[in-house]
């Protein structure tokens, strides 16, 4: 790709994530980031949608929400995800129209076919990015994402591949209104970007409602590394439901296996945005706190007085989880039996 | 016999890891490094492999002189050959330049069955690295497993996914990249770290691998660093101070009166 000049690039995409036919949430964050960055370049911004059975009213949604195009890829083959093919599809358009910038989600899916994307072209991709603006010198893309360190960013870019390719996550865009006369496209996908090597035998939906409520609620207990033992996730359980909240994980203590992945918040995990978040044990490593969003109240215990997460905390408590945790418990048992009676 | 690649990377062990708290930079003194810890899943989903179904299994890692110890750990788990992947020109290299690298050398050892990856390395962050060596290596790729059989057929894994999951078939040759709950991960072996200890690891360079230097390392990488930068949050940063009683009690009483109790 490298003989082809950068200014045969043009166009953002924003690839969206349909589920039984539906647009997913981060499909519209992402197109009206699209719409804006598009703005800054003076070019197009596109929705490009692959699947099987897609509602109509989807392209509706995207022209509301800032698309020029609308690439509406229906087929049978699209109707499960195949990481294999989902790539070649979208590899394929690629090659043919050329985008300067393409924006994919970074859900379980995006993240595990968008690296074939990448490899099929030669380019660069960064992962969870955070933030994204056009440098307007040479129209390149920043992408803010977070590095492994108490509150550190990276500001990455790729400065002669193309397209320049991102995943974000669900949460961290906002979803907002342009009403734009767009127009729809159906490309043609030639059969052999169909072949795969896999079969999907079954799909069971399960967890939605855990991860749902773990993004809805209004207070998050969170468990990092420093609650120690597995045995204090039942006090933090009883808490959170004392509190009509949900709990939430470090990827330290999902990789232990203490709670479900989908539990876990920050970069490669969920986003929540709760009135009050506790987190029990946590040091505050960035690729965790950036799961944490526009938070009113933030309370931080640990024993270590120099952990990073005492720097975003509006309270700060200095102790030992196995002495605090339970003596909050009883305080919150308390008040509850006192309120019901 | 069935030939199974395990692709593994030296990290900063978290548990000594901290960060300094003005420049948010990790505090180098006193950090050990591991093997990053989904790798040894990815490692033990081999292993089972290879007790029920006997196989060889062929540990790789990219990274400096250093990294030789997580491939003698690797080895003493019972890992069959391990090969170290070390030249000075592979610094710098991103996710595609990276995956060029592992697919060069997976296809010297030999052709494979299969490939297994950690799901995401915990420094790098991406979960890129497996889903982009498949490409290279002609593979199919299922990310995020939490289960895996071998049938006659292929392998059949659990998969996770954004709503739940999928029983997933493909066919072998493939790559799957593992979730840490996929399994227990066993403990070396007294027999293992002896023959661990002795055992011959090659190193191979971008000359033993035939890549040239615009394909490799930071040059080869489509993607550079612009900069790195500290954000300050703005908080209330207070402390409460004192006994756990007095703590909880000054707690109970902020969040009272901000209403959210």
């Amino acid at each position: 790709m490298k003989n082809i000049s950068k200014e045969d690039w043009k166009g953002v995409w924003a690839v969206a994530e349909c589920h039984e036919g539906r647009l997913i949430p981060v499909s519209l964050e992402l197109i009206s980031k699209a719409r804006e960055l598009a703005d800054k370049l003076q070019t197009e911004a596109v929705a490009v949608v692959l699947g099987h059975g897609i509602d109509g009213a989807v392209c509706d949604a995207f022209m509301e929400h800032g698309a020029h195009v609308v690439q509406l890829v229906e087929h049978e083959a699209l109707a499960v995800f195949r990481d294999d093919v989902f790539a070649q599809v979208l590899a394929g358009l690629i090659r043919s129209q050329r985008p300067e910038i393409v924006l994919a989600p970074a859900t379980l899916a995006g993240k595990a076919y968008m690296p074939r994307v990448q490899t099929m072209l030669e380019t660069g991709l960064t992962a969870g990015c955070l933030e994204l603006d056009i440098r307007q010198d040479d129209r390149v893309l920043i992408q803010t994402r977070a590095a492994w360190g108490g509150n550190l960013f990276v500001n990455i870019v790729c400065p002669d591949a193309r397209p320049q390719l991102v995943t974000v996550s669900p949460n961290v865009m906002s979803a907002r209104r342009i009403l734009t006369e767009g127009r729809v496209e159906c490309p043609e996908i030639p059969f052999d970007w169909l072949k795969s090597g896999m079969e999907i035998l079954e799909s069971v939906y399960e967890k939605q409602d855990e991860s749902v409520r773990l993004t809805k609620a209004e207070v998050v207990v969170v468990a990092g590394r420093g609650i120690e033992k597995k045995e204090n996730l039942v006090l933090l359980q009883e808490l959170a439901g004392l509190l009509g909240g949900a709990v939430g994980a470090t990827r330290a203590v999902t990789d232990l296996g203490w709670l479900p992945e989908y539990t876990q918040i920050g970069q490669t995990g969920v986003t929540v945005s709760p009135r009050l978040c506790i987190t029990f044990g946590v040091s505050g490593a960035v690729q965790h706190t950036v799961g944490l969003r526009n938070i009113e109240i933030l309370v931080a215990v640990n024993k270590d007085s120099e952990a990073p997460i005492f720097e975003m905390a509006t309270y700060g408590i200095v102790a030992d989880v196995n002495e605090f945790l339970p003596a909050f418990l009883e305080q919150i048992r308390k008040k509850r039996r006192n309120s019901a009676e | 016999m069935l030939n199974i690649a395990v692709c593994i990377k030296q990290v900063p062990d978290a548990r000594t890891v901290r960060f300094d708290k003005e420049t948010g930079m990790m505090i180098r003194d006193g950090v050990e490094t591991v093997i990053n810890p989904v790798d040894l899943n990815a490692l033990e989903a081999a292993l089972a492999i290879k007790d029920s179904h006997g196989a060889q299994i062929h540990v790789l890692t990219m990274g400096p002189p250093s990294a030789d110890k997580a491939l003698r750990d690797a080895l003493s788990m019972g890992a069959d050959f391990a090969y170290l992947l070390s030249d000075r020109a592979f610094a710098g290299a991103d996710t595609l330049a990276t995956t060029r690298v592992l697919a060069k050398a997976i296809q010297k050892i030999g052709p494979m069955d299969m490939v297994i990856c950690g799901n995401q390395s915990v420094d790098g962050d991406t979960a890129q690295v497996g889903p982009g060596l498949a490409v290279r290596l002609d593979m199919p790729s299922v990310a995020y497993v939490s289960a895996l059989e071998l049938k006659p057929e292929g392998l059949e894994c659990r998969r996770m996914t954004g709503y739940g999951h999928d029983s997933v078939l493909v066919r072998l040759p493939a790559l799957v990249t593992v979730m840490p709950s996929i399994n227990t991960h066993r403990m070396p072996s007294l027999k293992g770290k002896m023959k661990a200890k002795s055992a011959a690891i090659p190193v191979w360079n971008a000359d033993a691998l035939g890549l040239s230097a615009d394909e490799i390392g930071l040059v080869g990488s489509p993607t550079r660093v612009l900069n790195i930068f500290v954000r300050s949050f703005e908080a209330r940063k207070e402390r409460l101070e004192g006994d756990t009683e007095t703590q909880v009690s000054a707690l109970c009483e902020r969040l009272a009166a901000a209403g959210v109790l």
